[in-house]
């Protein structure tokens, strides 16, 4: 993809609080404002982080600053760290035309976790994923991450799959060049390693 | 190097609205900032104090908002720009300084940067600042987005040095803890000498001694609001207020910061720009009245969109009153009618409803099959409650401290007060926490249930409060229980930092905000040095915490138990387990055992689940900590903890 594939580009990326959701959304962003976009990004972090679901929404423009919030329906594309947090995002801001990517390994809530509650099964949320989107992949991002040693690189991972998913104008080398302007060398290479990795998953 | 000390002119960053205001203090040659941490407001001094050193700034986070602003009116009398910063609670805190400084003004500009948090995401209240703006006679300007963020907060320094009055700059978390592109401009040159003149008479606010007395109180507020009609002179003029939409709008929507993006937002999707019209402004108090009056005579209709308060509509409708025989009777919709809502955050899709009613328009985000579908997927998920992270020192505190008050057996309760802490309401803290109100209120409401007992009260009460709460207001609600002989026990929850908002460094510490050595103030000293018993136990030391709390309770009079353990999240601990923990599934008898399943359905701690198809607790190894609690529970010995090497 060479140019936006409409303007404002609305991306949400969510999670659980804690698995990086801001990291992840600060580093497409930094990527995109490289090559000249305008990117606003609204967040939340504080008390919900703690187990919370939580959600970056990066809108990417060449007009200017848009609202920190997307409106609902209005997702072109939703990035998940955890499976039943994208059909949540779904359910609210997804349309006939919305894309998604999740990665496919659960957190279970508390109380989940407690027995007092019921995470559903994967297929159910596939299937729930598929009914609200025009595409959709599912890739094991943590586990590729344990393979690479530590699950912190599931976020390089999903990035690297948004890439392979060539709906925003970026590239490898973009990658390269935030890691760049972000990171030690030392780390540079088991991240390009992770970004990799990512893009192969969604190519297969 | 940090973005925040380019000095490429015209140069463009992805800024957080945070970043944002800290550059724009750097443009204005502020020297001194200090504030206490709160969120959304926090990394405006984390930024600053990171980059202290290269500018030669003095940045420290204030044992609370109060001291905050005293220490930039400090360097503001002393002829230095300054800025203090607090969430929406602080000026709360900050106000009695801040009611005494409208009686002097300022000499070098200073602003009081207060970052609310509408619809109460990371707070326990929702609070609207600007109010503030009109009970201390203050002016009051709010950015509408990043780029002003830093504009208007280097305006604001200028402007409160020209007006020599504080100026309040207030955000929202949506323009805080968001981020956008931000052109910035040039760093000046500052030679600041710091020099307190106060030789002059009094009375003379520019060279004379700063004071606020009985007989100064006419004479000091005649000044102020002096200042404030020049304030609305400049206002009427600024760039900062800006309209756009047709001259003759068939609505007129004004609003300001965040909320002006959600307006422009729902008016572009609605595609409804040729019939309303948007007066954004940045100066919200004093209204400037000759622009606010030349745009209602250009329409019927009104609609203010604001939160989390009803504060510009009513000063709208003030100012419409008065010039109601120039413009006309206009018809207002917002809080008032209804409109929008009076509580929470507001959003573009907020907006939206609004305008739809008002304006009779038809707007659907998506066809209707799919929003049934939407629906239905809404109930296929479960909700995610607060929880303490995995390896958190307060789970095992509450843990103990529940089961204290269990084997206690006289109905004793907990009461809390602001931070991670206040998860104790809910059952991640086994529900312990019993009153949750404002920072150090925890023990000033123990020490009043501790003094019941001549009423018959006879329950054991507790307060707990964290290492940075303690120095911020619980200081001297321990003096009064101490002197009091109030009948409490004070749980310090010493985590080393102030870790909601994300490890400030507080009085208790050996490092400073800008990274200096300082000298940390001990909490259990201070604690002995005031007349009360203490006790110290790491919480992971589950039997030991208990006995020791089970003591402590029993004992009359104002007591402390300090528990310290770092927090899991904190830099020098996180993604570094101590145990690897593991399940021993021959030993793990699940619903057999009688422990009611206690580490997965009581402890509830995000790495350890119950995997019910083989009917047993399971380590989530990317989760779990290696903190080692869950194991020091289980009553079958099946979780088991390998030291890592």
């Amino acid at each position: 993809m060479k140019e936006l594939a409409k303007d404002p580009y609305n991306i949400i990326i969510t999670g659980v609080g804690g698995q990086g959701n801001v990291t992840a959304s600060r580093m497409l962003a930094g990527m995109l404002v490289s090559k000249g976009y305008s990117v606003t990004i609204g967040e939340t972090f504080g008390a919900s982080q703690r187990g919370g679901s939580v959600m970056s929404h990066v809108r990417v423009s060449k007009q200017g600053a848009w609202s920190p919030q997307i409106p609902k329906g209005k997702a072109d594309l939703v990035v998940s760290l955890e499976p039943s947090e994208a059909v949540k995002v779904l359910a609210v801001y997804g349309n006939p035309n919305t894309q998604s990517l999740s990665n496919d390994r659960p957190i279970y809530p508390v109380r989940v976790i407690a027995g007092d509650d019921r995470y559903p099964d994967m297929d159910e949320i596939r299937a729930t994923i598929e009914g609200l989107t025009s595409r959709s992949f599912m890739i094991p991002a943590t586990g590729e991450a344990l393979k690479l040693g530590n699950p912190v690189f599931q976020n390089v991972i999903m990035i690297g799959a948004v890439g392979g998913m060539d709906v925003l104008p970026i590239t490898g080398e973009d990658f390269r060049a935030e890691l760049g302007r972000k990171m030690s060398k030392d780390k540079a290479a088991v991240n390009l390693k992770a970004y990799e990795i990512g893009k192969s998953l969604v190519r297969g | 190097m940090s973005d925040l000390l380019d000095t490429t002119e015209g140069a463009q960053h992805l800024f957080m609205g945070n970043e944002s205001i800290a550059r724009g203090a750097l443009e204005a040659g502020v020297s001194v900032a200090a504030g206490y941490p709160g969120t959304p407001s926090s990394e405006i001094i984390e930024r600053l104090a990171g980059i202290a050193g290269k500018r030669n700034l003095y940045v420290e986070w204030a044992v609370n908002e109060k001291v905050a602003t005293e220490i930039a009116a400090a360097a503001s009398f002393s002829g230095l720009r300054s800025i203090c910063t607090m969430k929406q609670n602080g000026i709360h805190v900050a106000s009695d300084f801040l009611l005494h400084l409208t009686g002097t003004g300022v000499r070098g500009g200073m602003v009081v940067a207060v970052c609310e948090d509408p619809g109460a995401l990371s707070s326990q209240n929702e609070a609207d600042a600007r109010f503030f703006a009109k009970m201390l006679e203050v002016p009051l300007i709010e950015p509408g987005d990043f780029q002003e963020a830093k504009d208007m907060l280097k305006w604001a320094v200028e402007l409160s040095e020209e007006l020599k009055t504080f100026i309040i700059f207030r955000s929202v978390t949506r323009m805080s803890h968001a981020s956008g592109n931000v052109r910035i401009g040039k760093l000046p040159d500052t030679k600041p000498a710091a020099y307190y003149n106060c030789k002059g008479p009094l009375l003379d606010f520019a060279t004379g001694p700063m004071i606020t007395g009985p007989g100064a109180v006419g004479f000091a507020r005649t000044v102020q609001q002096g200042r404030l009609k020049r304030a609305i002179e400049l206002f009427e003029t600024s760039p900062f207020n800006s309209y756009a939409g047709p001259e003759k709008p068939e609505l007129l929507v004004v609003t300001s910061s965040a909320c002006s993006l959600y307006s422009k937002e729902a008016v572009d999707i609605m595609g409804i720009g040729d019939r309303v019209g948007i007066l954004k402004l940045g100066t919200t108090w004093p209204l400037p009245p000759n622009l606010v009056k030349s745009r209602l005579a250009s329409t019927e209709k009104v609609l203010v969109v604001e939160e989390p308060q009803d504060f510009m509509e009513e000063n709208l409708k003030i100012l419409a009153a008065e010039c109601v025989t120039e413009v006309g009777a206009k018809t207002f919709f917002g809080k008032k009618s209804g409109h929008i809502p009076s509580q929470g955050e507001l959003s573009p899709d907020l907006v939206v409803s609004a305008l739809k009613t008002i304006l009779a328009v038809a707007y659907e985000p998506v066809p209707q099959d799919y929003a049934a579908r939407m629906f239905s997927a809404m109930f296929k998920t479960p909700g995610r409650e607060l929880t303490f992270c995995p390896g958190c020192p307060h789970r095992a505190s509450f843990l103990s401290i529940h089961n204290a008050l269990a084997l206690d057996d006289r109905d004793g309760f907990v009461c809390g007060d602001v931070g991670c802490y206040g998860i104790g309401v809910l059952p991640a803290g086994f529900s312990t926490v019993k009153t949750n109100f404002s920072m150090g209120s925890g023990l000033g409401l123990a020490t009043g249930f501790g003094k019941l007992t001549q009423f018959g009260m006879t329950q054991p009460v507790l307060a707990v409060c964290g290492d940075s709460t303690f120095f911020h207001a619980v200081m001297p609600a321990l003096v009064d229980a101490v002197h009091h002989k109030a009948d409490v026990t004070l749980v310090v929850l010493d985590n080393s930092g102030t870790a909601m908002t994300g490890f400030q460094p507080h009085p208790g510490l050996t490092k400073d905000a800008m990274g200096f050595t300082s000298p940390p103030i001990d909490i259990e000293a201070v604690c002995r040095a005031m007349g009360a018993e203490v006790a110290v136990s790491d919480p992971f030391d589950v039997p030991a915490t208990e006995k020791t709390l089970l003591t402590m309770i029993k004992k009359p009079g104002a007591k402390v138990v300090i528990l310290r353990q770092i927090c899991a999240l904190s830099p020098e601990k996180r993604a570094k387990k101590k145990y690897d923990m593991s399940v021993d599934s021959s030993l793990c008898i699940g619903e057999e055992c009688g422990c009611n399943r206690m580490c997965t359905r009581i402890l509830r701690c995000p790495g350890i689940f119950w995997d019910s198809e083989n009917k047993t607790a399971k380590i989530d190894e990317v989760i779990c900590a290696g903190c080692g609690v869950c194991a020091s529970i289980c009553p079958s010995g099946a979780i088991r903890k390998a030291e890592v090497a």
